[in-house]
């Protein structure tokens, strides 16, 4: 396991003279951490990753494991694993051989090999199929495969994942995220998770990197990035729908729609010129029947019963918001007039960044 | 549109078993099932691309089994979106109506109209090759939509693109279909897009309909367990009736509580426990925060259960843990999973 340092990294495509693919930048990937890099597609991402592990060496910068310059190295040389979107499986080899690949590979002694292969397979719940040909599974179970190669070797200085649950169906996601996850609490691997999906970011990551146009927008915890998004990137990207953005003035040292003076978590003024608006997630925008502190009229737009939640869109000034209820339809019909935007659940942002 | 009795027997194997199904006219009819469910061999079968071993497709009173896709007014988008690489995106959305032999005026009108509901009009000049996923995605659909057809049939068209994406097209998707001109049929292994996109719902497992009508009625009442299992996610939880049958009263059938399995959609669940509710406490597997909420992955004996609740909980790993569930929300199903109660909506 390593500390993998990145010292203004950053990497051109050839003939894309012009353009970076992912923007120099410097960052500390801490040894045992599981992260995840999240964004859309054509965000750097993978660029990212590949420069990790080896696969692409950056224009410019220094890629280091616990000190060591390993920029120039080949993969091979990085001593890292790597699980890939479609499962990487020996068909003819049974679910053992596939799993002890890598360690004979390293001329582990048979009794040693025995244990670490069983260790593996128990947690991923693959003990019965040990002696199985990896050929007669299923799509999910050759993925657990994939998933145990990478993971079997323990010296390794990271597992590098590049969307592995995209093929499985979402009843067998479940399954393989908790499997990962559980993974990472017992046997302490540093992981680095690539992926568009929120969801598996968010829920298998203890530090997720938001990237978009080549650049990092923001690292936090899960928690982060839904309460404090930096970018109005990261509030729309993350959550589903994403966060609304209010358009707002200011006036006499308070932001104001449609002349109602409206408390947020934001502390500073904002920068004068600056287009204004507030940021509230769906899931915390209140509706109500009656005026109040910080609420601002509505109209009702739309309302649709999505069985698990209510979402309502509502007109607020020049801007189209939704609020996500747990409570049945019939609740958010009855006389919906006002808007509530809890203080401390909403933020000032000025231009693209909020404001602190 | 009316299927009656149709199987697919491709070799030895049995594709689609018996399927009788109305589609909705002028409605969203999803077709949600895991994959390998049948929902792709069904799909061909309502384009003519395919010809049913036995059962019968009729409009009306006009019998369309085995009509070739060519004779028919129907158009069909894939999970791999298939663009001609050698038209610009103009003339790629242009080309049914071309073929159609439209006034050049309708063909330019009907082109910018597309392109600026499905935002590509930036790109009408560019080759597929030179789009994103998401843009040649939404080029094969404008040129699906120029078409103008009677039937529109997207398989999977979301899967290969961006999380957010998705999202967005949903919504908009949703959207240009309101107007109730075209029957579509969307099939999805996702239970939560079906219900984001409303409609009807027929759930299909291996090759057989589970059970079919509107999607909220389908998600509120399923006729069965495997109906119930096939439109939760998070997975539903699954629990023998006696283990809640000390604390609360489960609503009263002519089956003994000690046959009766319950199901609890993961929603139902809350970590404040109040008058009347069922509590269930077990050792915590696993939490995973999501942002606005909290997967709870907890085993208690040898069942495992799956809470979903708002807000971020950090749980430790083999803490004990109790969930609370209100009885109301309950589903009860008999020895051969037959619903028996549902909560009231």
């Amino acid at each position: 396991m390593a500390r993998i340092d990145l010292e203004d990294v950053g990497h051109r495509y050839a003939g894309a003279t012009d353009s970076w693919a992912l923007r120099p930048l410097t960052m500390t990937w801490n040894d045992g951490g599981a992260y995840a890099l999240l964004g859309p597609s054509g965000c750097g991402k993978t660029t990212l990753l590949n420069i990790i592990s080896g696969l692409i060496t950056p224009t410019r910068g220094k890629v280091s494991f616990d000190g060591r310059d390993v920029t120039a190295l080949a993969p091979e040389a990085r001593n890292i694993a790597q699980v890939f979107q479609f499962p990487v499986v020996y068909d003819t080899m049974t679910v053992f051989d596939n799993l002890a690949f890598p360690l004979r590979n390293r001329g582990w002694d048979a009794t040693r090999l025995r244990r670490r292969v069983e260790e593996v397979a128990d947690i991923l719940e693959l003990r019965a199929d040990l002696a199985r040909r990896a050929r007669a599974l299923s799509a999910d179970q050759k993925q657990k495969i994939s998933l145990g190669r990478g993971l079997v070797r323990p010296d390794v200085a990271a597992v590098l994942f590049d969307e592995p649950l995209t093929v499985i169906d979402p009843h067998l996601k479940w399954l393989l995220r908790r499997k990962l996850k559980q993974i990472h609490q017992q046997l302490q691997l540093s992981l680095l998770y690539v992926t568009h999906d929120q969801t598996e970011a968010l829920t298998f990551a203890d530090q997720v990197v938001v990237m978009s146009e080549g650049e990092i927008v923001q690292v936090g915890t899960p928690q982060q990035l839904f309460e404090t998004p930096a970018h109005r990137f990261v509030g729309h990207f993350i959550g589903s729908p994403g966060m609304n953005f209010l358009a707002c003035e200011w006036s006499a040292g308070a932001a104001t729609i449609g002349g109602v003076r409206l408390q947020t978590s934001s502390a500073r003024e904002p920068p004068s010129g600056a287009a204004l608006s507030i940021g509230v997630r769906p899931e915390y925008l209140e509706l109500a029947p009656a005026p109040g502190p910080n609420r601002v009229p509505v109209r009702v737009a739309a309302i649709q019963d999505q069985g698990i939640h209510t979402m309502v869109q509502v007109e607020i000034g020049a801007s189209l918001a939704w609020a996500k209820l747990r409570s049945p339809a019939s609740a958010a019909r009855s006389a919906t007039t006002f808007a509530h935007l809890p203080p401390q659940r909403c933020a000032l942002y000025a231009d693209e960044r909020r404001v602190p | 549109m009316r299927l009656s009795g149709i199987s697919y027997r491709a070799g030895s194997e049995l594709w689609l078993r018996d399927v009788d199904l109305s589609l909705a006219e002028g409605g969203i009819n999803v077709l949600l099932g895991a994959t390998l469910a049948g929902k792709t061999t069904l799909l061909r079968i309502l384009a003519g691309l395919d010809r049913p071993s036995t059962g019968s497709i009729r409009k009306g009173e006009s019998d369309l089994t085995g009509i070739a896709v060519r004779q028919r007014n129907v158009a069909m988008v894939y999970q791999q979106f298939i663009n001609y690489p050698s038209l610009t995106v103009y003339e790629n959305i242009a080309s049914p109506l071309r073929v159609a032999r439209k006034p050049a005026a309708h063909i330019e009108a009907r082109v910018a109209q597309l392109a600026a509901t499905l935002r590509l009009t930036p790109f009408l000049a560019r080759y597929p090759a030179e789009l994103s996923g998401g843009q040649q995605q939404r080029t094969a659909l404008a040129r699906a939509l120029a078409k103008d057809a009677e039937l529109l049939l997207l398989d999977e068209p979301l899967i290969n693109l961006d999380y957010k994406l998705r999202e967005e097209l949903r919504a908009e998707l949703k959207q240009l279909f309101a107007d109730g001109h075209t029957t579509v049929v969307y099939a999805t292994t996702e239970p939560l897009e079906a219900l984001q996109l409303g409609g009807h719902t027929t759930l299909l497992a291996e090759g057989r309909v589970l059970q079919s009508g509107p999607t909220l009625e389908v998600f509120r009442r399923p006729a069965t367990l495997e109906a119930a299992r096939a439109f939760s996610d998070p997975p539903l939880n699954v629990i023998p009736a006696g283990m809640l049958a000390d604390s609360v009263r489960i609503p009263a059938t002519r089956t003994p509580a000690s046959e009766i399995v319950l199901g609890i959609r993961a929603h139902e669940f809350s970590l404040a426990g109040a008058p009347g509710r069922a509590a269930l406490s077990g050792k915590v597997e696993l939490a995973e925060i999501s942002g606005s909420e909290t997967f709870i992955h907890l085993a208690r004996d040898d069942v495992r259960l799956v809470a979903q609740v708002p807000g971020v909980h950090d749980l430790a790993l083999n803490q004990l843990c109790t969930l609370y569930v209100r009885p109301a929300s309950l589903y009860g199903f008999d020895r051969d999973g037959r619903l028996l109660f549902a909560p009231e909506s």
